[in-house]
């Protein structure tokens, strides 16, 4: 045999990605792809109504139009549908409200699915939808947190007296991981107070959600556009009661999620039901403005913010009191999604005393839940805004501010009053280099002679200086936070007889390049081709235990448990190689993909030659099984700490009100990077959508509870037209204790720009007066926010109404 | 979404055409690029029995010279408009607003005389046409007729076409000597307007002889700035006349509100656009 050349590490290489053909072309299977020998389409009657009593419902005229199999109601299927489950009770007292996935008495909130229609095809189906005569008796309606928390408001469930869902507090005074600081703040010479609104945000993946359920065969097969067909599994059996053996996930390829579907869905629910009431495979596609409606949208939360420092620029404390509208009803984690933040509003700076407060509303609105980010943009904004405005108060530049505060490099690893501890970064690297790819002196100096000049279009200069936790998550951390499942990951390897490799993993990519980057690590691991491995997932009969992708969890946690699966691979092998070589296997070492007898040039055996030898089996030494695959599960210790800079220099058009962005620099440090192809399409993307947030997306709903975004045309995501070219750079710090060093980027974009965005056109804006503009910094907003601030009337009040 | 069932039929020539919508009735349709008709009737805003498609009937296509005129088929689309010579020399006002219409791939489908006859206060021909003072010609089972802009637009969504009638080309006025621009303002690119100005003016010995200046989405159907087009004609051409001509630019105005931009800013929006679509016309 012989040993082919020093190979060329994977890891690191900028390979293109191996799924990307297919994804593109859409040559491949998309849920709505799927057509099964005799399947009916569903459609789905939603209600028009925010909050209704439901007073009568005929479908008989819908049942006798031509092609239509089948319509029901909740009613129909109250006993079999079974109930939405939220995996999240953050305390102990979180009111859990009933979520049936086709509502049976009551609506509360438009878009909410009241009947179903079967038939032959998607067409017939739509059409009996309107044959279908349904009443309503309206009920009031409550859409705006701070009313629903009033006394005498109207409830979105009466049930339950209140529309509160719960109230968290973290308090390192009481947790022992700081002081308190509400004395920081009585005892301060400076105090900052702000209230910030996280506007509501629609996920808008690209591929809408589809699902198809065969209950023909001995399992109940469930196809699912879906980021989590392992809970989905899971929570279908806990929730309808069918046996969780005989069900099966797959997510086939799937177009995007952002956290949006990362969620069990009522329509997947509703499709599991019309399946089994039938007997037939049935398919359920929404359409766009469905998507739009009544996938679960992200953030809307009312942030007040207080922190307290010295004159000179040091901070001492700072408290955080957060309402999240939940919506009308709990998703898997609604009400968890802002605690994913609750460590992080200290941000990277040494803040000895923290408090933060959570409370929970539920109004008559779409469900929110885990959006891009999910907990920590929101943590992320607030404190990068409100150390500019600490700047501002002190008149500080506000890289300096940060300077003064960040833990620095050699005070890692970094325990914060929040209770985490940080496990690295170098934040004045990553300062140091974005200031040097800016050429923030030249912008600044630009800024002054704008200024004063009087030009009508006025510069800004905005930084954000953000940490992250990434890798989701440690289980006894979820425990502690009385999440319901664990947060380990699933990877196995199968070795085949000629040496080729299956890698199946229990993370599930919807577009993340997972096959790539798992086929990179595998070939360093193993000391094979790259071409030569395969990667399985989204299957729950390929790819049994998993917990999918969220949260940038599938590299830091199932990279890890990969790299142990093939750690084990290797281990199995070599007593193999020892008997074909008969040598002691102490004598091997495992190199490029052969162990090679120690001190004896070319003598060596391939895991090739290793998997072979177990598949025929003729000759093993005793006691070695005829196997070399292998399997690992890991539980994290701890999360990792990406970080990075972020600069932003916006120009605002006074008279318009319109914001550009001139120029955006991201340094980000997110570890040892394995793919930096993939890498720089997440932070590429992620930064897109961070700004979407600061200056483009809203959903707004009108007073009675329609919703007005409900489309592309209304609801504006922007595209490269309306971004400027991101200069990008890394600093690579090395995740400690983790075997390839990566930390996550799937969110770190996201995170990082929203709130740099947001600071430079209040920095644009400063000497006008103006403080604060609300997101999205749409051009209205800011023309009236620079109005009111020339009037020296008072900015709008906060958390109102849109102009 | 899927629409309700509909007949169709692609008829080749005008005759033909309009023979099908008489037959069909009040509650047929023409479809051109169908770039706005499809989302109506996928959304099942409309539901029309019977389509008349007008992709086959060449006569409608393409740009003509007519000497003192252009006349623009009314199925020519967005794209033939941008690449079309005649339209570069003779009407660039047009070129460089169709430039803004959503993208490449709905300009590929969508046609001019589809947008005008579709009559959106938020597209941004109808002001064009507006501005250059266009003549639509129709043709219908009772005969052809011609109307000018300002009659043509009657309100949202709603022209002088009847029931039955096509929009068969639109006479454009060549203005020698004239110069133009379009401002657009919208939140995103390739997005519809908040307000868009269209002008024309024309400049002799220092002051602006002629002035003309219409507005998108200022009223529920174009609209022209006549207090704007007054105070320009015979004005010194300086900037500060500008300035105080386009302070009237929304005094005919009676814009809507909607979540992007409140009736007052829509006002205000226009006092800056037409402003700075005068300066970058030439007028000072
Ligand atoms: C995503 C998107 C973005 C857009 N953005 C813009 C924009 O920024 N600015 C803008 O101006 N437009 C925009 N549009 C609209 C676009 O310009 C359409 O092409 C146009 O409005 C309609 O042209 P059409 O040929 O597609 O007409 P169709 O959709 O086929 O028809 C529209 C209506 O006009 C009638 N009609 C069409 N032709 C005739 C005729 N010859 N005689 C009588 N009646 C007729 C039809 O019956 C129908 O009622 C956008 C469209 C889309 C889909």
């Amino acid at each position: 045999m012989t040993i082919a050349e020093e190979r060329q590490a994977e890891v690191g290489r900028d390979r293109r990605r191996k799924e990307d053909a297919r994804l593109i072309t859409g040559r491949t299977m998309w849920t709505d792809n799927l057509a099964l020998p005799g399947m009916m389409h569903l459609a789905i009657l939603r209600s028009p109504m925010a909050h209704a009593r439901i007073t009568h419902i005929d479908v008989t005229s819908a049942r006798g139009l031509p092609g239509v199999f089948d319509v029901f109601t909740g009613r129909d299927v109250a006993d079999m549908q079974g109930l939405m489950p939220c995996v999240w009770p953050v305390t102990e007292d979180t009111v859990l409200p009933d979520y049936p996935p086709l509502a049976i008495n009551e609506v509360r909130h438009t878009g909410e699915p009241v009947a179903v229609v079967a038939a032959r095809d998607a067409a017939s189906a739509l059409d009996a939808l309107e044959a279908i005569d349904i009443d309503y008796d309206p009920l009031p309606v409550v859409l705006d947190m701070e009313s629903a928390l009033a006394d005498g408001s109207p409830l979105v469930h009466a049930d339950k007296g209140t529309n509160k869902c719960y109230t968290w507090v973290l308090d390192s005074a009481a947790a022992g991981s700081g002081g308190d600081a509400a004395q920081a703040a009585a005892d301060a010479e400076v105090v900052v107070r702000r209230r910030y609104i996280q506007q509501r945000l629609i996920p808008a993946f690209m591929e809408p959600r589809s699902v198809v359920v065969d209950p023909t065969g001995e399992q109940i097969t469930v196809w699912s556009a879906t980021q989590v067909p392992h809970i989905l599994r899971l929570l279908l059996a806990m929730s309808t009661g069918v046996a969780e053996h005989k069900i099966r996930v797959i997510a086939p390829d799937v177009g995007g999620g952002f956290g949006g579907k990362l969620q069990v869905t009522p329509e997947e629910f509703i499709a599991f039901a019309a399946a089994r009431r039938s007997g037939r495979p049935v398919k359920f596609t929404e359409t766009r403005s469905e998507a739009m409606l009544s996938g679960h949208h992200g953030r809307d939360q009312i942030q007040d913010v207080t922190v307290s420092a010295t004159r000179d620029g040091t901070v001492t404390g700072i408290s955080v009191d957060l309402k999240v509208n939940m919506g009308a009803y709990l998703g898997i984690i609604t009400p968890g999604t802002p605690l994913l933040g609750a460590f992080m509003y200290n941000g990277i700076y040494r803040f000895p005393a923290y408090r933060f407060e959570c409370t929970g509303v539920f109004t008559n609105t779409t469900k929110t839940d885990a959006y891009r980010g999910a907990g920590r943009p929101e943590a992320t904004y607030a404190v990068e805004r409100i150390m500019d405005d600490l700047a501002a108060e002190l008149g500080m530049d506000p890289l300096e501010v940060r300077r003064r505060n960040w833990i620095e490099h050699d005070q890692f690893p970094y325990a914060t009053a929040a209770g985490l501890t940080y496990d690295s970064g170098n934040y004045a690297a990553a300062t140091d280099r974005a200031m040097e790819l800016f050429g923030y002196d030249d912008l600044r100096r630009e800024q002054r002679e704008r200024r004063e000049s009087g030009d009508p279009v006025q510069l800004g200069i905005g930084v954000s200086t953000y940490t992250e936790m990434c890798g989701l998550a440690p289980s006894r951390i979820l425990g502690q936070l009385r999440y319901a499942a664990g947060g380990w990951e699933n990877a196995s390897v199968r070795m085949l007889p000629t040496g080729k490799v299956e890698v199946v993993t229990g993370t599930s990519p919807h577009g993340q390049g997972h096959e790539t980057a798992w086929s990179q690590i595998a070939a360093d691991q193993l000391g094979v081709p790259f071409e030569d491995v395969e990667v399985l997932h989204g299957d729950t009969r390929t790819a049994p235990k998993g917990l999918d992708t969220y949260g940038s969890r599938s590299l830091a946690v199932g990279g890890i448990a990969l790299v142990n699966a093939c750690r084990r691979v290797v281990d199995k092998a070599r007593p193999v190689a020892a008997h074909l070589l008969e040598c002691d296997p102490a004598d091997l070492e495992f190199v490029d993909g052969a162990f090679r007898v120690k001190g004896t040039p070319g003598a060596s055996k391939t895991l090739a030659d290793c998997a072979l030898a177990v598949f025929t089996s003729h000759d093993l030494p005793d006691g070695v099984e005829s196997t070399l695959d292998a399997e690992a599960t890991y539980d994290p210790e701890d999360f990792s700490y990406p970080h990075g800079t972020h600069l932003c220099a916006t120009e605002v058009d006074t008279e318009t009100g319109m914001v550009s962005i001139r120029s955006y620099v991201a340094v980000d440090d997110v570890g040892t990077v394995i793919n930096p192809l993939i890498v720089e399409g997440q932070v590429h993307g992620g930064v897109a959508q961070g700004i979407a947030q600061a200056l483009f997306e809203e959903a707004v709903y009108d007073e009675d509870g329609n919703l007005l975004t409900g489309t592309f045309v209304d609801y504006t995501i922007p595209s490269s037209a309306d971004l400027p070219t991101f200069i990008t750079d890394r600093t690579e710090t090395p995740a400690p204790g983790h075997p390839l060093g990566a930390k996550g980027v799937g969110e770190a974009g996201t995170i990082a720009s929203t709130p740099a965005v947001v600071n430079a056109v209040v920095d644009a804006l400063r000497p006008l007066g103006v403080s604060d503009v609300r997101m999205p910094c749409t051009p209205e907003r800011v023309w009236r926010t620079i109005q009111d601030a020339r009037n020296g009337s008072s900015p709008a009040p906060e958390g109102g109404e849109r102009p | 979404m899927i629409p309700a069932a509909f007949d169709y039929t692609r008829p080749t020539d005008l005759g033909a055409a309009v023979q099908a919508l008489a037959d069909a009735g009040e509650d047929a349709k023409v479809i051109a690029g169908g770039q706005s008709l499809m989302p109506m009737l996928r959304m099942r805003f409309a539901a029309p029995t019977m389509l008349v498609d007008l992709g086959g009937v060449a006569e409608l296509r393409g740009v003509r010279d007519d000497g003192e005129a252009l006349v623009i088929g009314a199925m020519t689309t967005h794209d033939e408009i941008l690449r079309d010579p005649l339209i570069q020399q003779h009407a660039p006002l047009i070129a460089q607003a169709t430039a803004t219409v959503a993208d490449r791939q709905v300009r590929h489908l969508g046609t001019f005389g589809g947008s005008l006859a579709h009559a959106d206060p938020a597209g941004d021909l109808p002001s064009v046409a507006t501005a250059l003072e266009a003549t639509f010609e129709i043709a219908g089972a009772g005969g052809r007729r011609s109307v000018p802009a300002s009659e043509f637009f009657v309100d949202y969504l709603t022209t002088v076409l009847e029931p039955g009638e096509v929009l068969t080309s639109i006479r454009v006025p060549k203005l020698p000597g004239w110069s133009t621009h379009y401002e657009k303002f919208s939140r995103v690119a390739q997005a519809w307007a908040l307000v868009g100005v269209a002008v024309a003016v024309h400049r002799s010995n220092g002051t602006v002889a002629d002035a003309r200046v219409a507005l998108t989405n200022m009223a529920s159907k174009p609209v022209r700035a006549r207090a704007v087009e007054d105070a320009l004609s015979g004005a010194s051409a300086t900037e500060e006349s500008l300035a105080s001509a386009s302070a009237h630019a929304a005094d005919d105005a009676e814009p809507s509100s909607d979540p992007w931009a409140s009736a007052d800013y829509r006002r205000h929006l226009a006092t800056v656009l037409t402003r700075r679509a005068l300066h970058a016309a030439g007028a000072a």
